[in-house]
């Protein structure tokens, strides 16, 4: 048992969940294979959108995965950085409208 | 980046035996990863044998005016291996007989062979369907008596096949050298402007695109796409098709794998995109690969791998069509390379 929570190894071993559980595996799998397929969005726009959301839920796993990806596609690091920069936006975004949720109680306390 | 090959750096991934140990050693030698052989035998393929010939590949030389990190020629400017005036003849004879509908000459940088214009001369005499020639375009702009090889290209019909990594310059300046992509933008203008590449033009004007670093080629028509959109838009070229081609991990790219700590989990990447499909189009199944001093073999791969063909003809002196095709192809862990995803050759995707 390794002594840390990541090891960039266990990517590969990613396929192995269905091992435990075939059946949810396998479902999980084909929807994830059909998600990244082209379709009205291209494979390239669904990468960079992966990119960004592993950002953001802070996947290093993902973030490997999609800058490969990435890499694979010939998309380019500044196009990389400006999806996680839209990540960001959004994930600081999140915060910031619950300033509002602050305001009002502020304003509904206050006399 | 590195101006001199690995040979004349004395590296020792300049001797094809310890290249060929490291293919066979770590992962493969532990079971970990499967070996080719393994995976041929699993859908009855193995031996791998040829098919009908179809294209010959003549190396003329390792000698080039660039020095890529990714090269698996090895070539630059400090490689003295340059086919002879005989040994060309001894391939024009050939080339007469053949079977073959395509004749692919590739260097290092061909027309660095002081008898590469009277070659092509002479073969396009025979009247082949397909000549090839595989420029690296910046050699065009390297010294004033290669301005003109737009025009001898057009006027022997010569199909102009160029690498391109990227239609940035920061990728393929840091793959091929500094300066390159400007010279390559340069050339092909020159190209179009005798009439290569353009639309519905008879003058055949291919780009290659190997990934730059530890990474497989994406969808090879989605590649071409962005290519075409941004060469035309950013610098008004054109050219007709993209072959998006793997990177072997043999000799300055399998350097830089393990220089970089990246060639396990490359060998991973290949053997987890294997497929099946691909094995029944695999180059060495239609093409023969002839270097610089005349000996034969089932690709540039593995003639740079020092593995002659497994025949009792394996010299260009005594070439036998027949002979020939009746052989085994020679595999390792290298062949992993054009069986990822959607297959990769010299003409791109195979599948």
């Amino acid at each position: 048992m390794a002594n840390n929570y990541y090891d960039p190894a266990d990517l590969r071993k990613f396929g192995k969940i269905s091992e435990w559980s075939e059946e949810l595996g396998e479902k999980f799998f084909d929807y994830y294979g059909k998600v990244f397929e082209e379709g009205a969005l291209s494979a390239r726009e669904k990468s960079l959108i992966a990119l960004a959301v592993a950002h953001v839920v802070k996947c290093p796993y993902c973030i490997d995965a999609y800058t490969k990806d990435g890499l694979q596609r010939g998309i380019t690091k500044e196009e990389m950085m400006e999806a996680v920069h839209a990540g960001a936006a959004i994930e600081s975004g999140a915060t910031l409208v619950h300033g509002v949720q602050m305001m009002n109680k502020y304003n509904k306390l206050s006399m | 980046m590195a101006t001199k090959s690995l040979k004349a750096r004395h590296n020792e991934l300049a001797e094809t035996n310890k290249q060929l140990d490291i293919l066979s050693g770590g992962v493969f030698a532990d079971g970990e990863l499967p070996r080719f052989k393994d995976k041929l035998s699993n859908i009855g393929q193995y031996p791998l044998r040829p098919k009908k010939l179809e294209i010959f590949q003549i190396n003329v030389g390792y000698m080039c005016n660039q020095v890529c990190e990714h090269c698996h020629v090895d070539a630059g400017p400090d490689r003295k291996e340059i086919m002879t005036k005989e040994t060309m003849q001894q391939c024009l004879d050939v080339i007469s007989h053949t079977g073959a509908h395509t004749l692919d000459l590739t260097g290092g940088a061909p027309e660095m062979n002081p008898n590469f214009r009277w070659f092509v001369e002479e073969a396009a005499k025979v009247g082949i369907k397909d000549f090839i020639v595989r420029s690296n375009l910046t050699i065009i702009m390297a010294n004033k008596k290669y301005n003109d090889l737009p025009d001898f290209f057009k006027e022997y019909n010569i199909h102009v096949v160029s690498s391109m990594p990227h239609y940035t310059r920061g990728k393929t300046d840091k793959q091929r050298g500094d300066g390159v992509f400007d010279k390559s933008i340069q050339a092909l203008k020159k190209l179009n402007e005798v009439g290569y590449g353009m639309p519905d033009s008879p003058l055949k004007l291919d780009l290659v695109y190997n990934p730059s670093g530890a990474f497989l080629p994406s969808d090879q028509a989605a590649m071409e796409r962005d290519f075409k959109k941004a060469l035309k838009e950013d610098f008004n070229i054109e050219f007709h098709n993209l072959f998006a081609i793997t990177n072997l991990p043999i000799s300055r790219f399998l350097d830089y794998l393990i220089a970089s700590d990246n060639y396990e989990d490359y060998m991973y990447s290949l053997v987890e995109a294997y497929n099946p499909a691909a094995v029944a189009n695999v180059m060495c199944t239609n093409t023969i690969s002839v270097s610089w001093d005349g000996w034969l073999f089932d690709c540039d791969f593995n003639q740079m791998l020092g593995l002659k063909v497994a025949s009792k003809v394996n010299h260009i002196k005594d070439y036998n069509e027949e002979v020939l095709n009746d052989r085994n192809i020679i595999i390792s862990q290298h062949c992993y390379g054009c069986t990822a995803g959607a297959g990769s050759s010299c003409q791109g995707t195979v599948t």
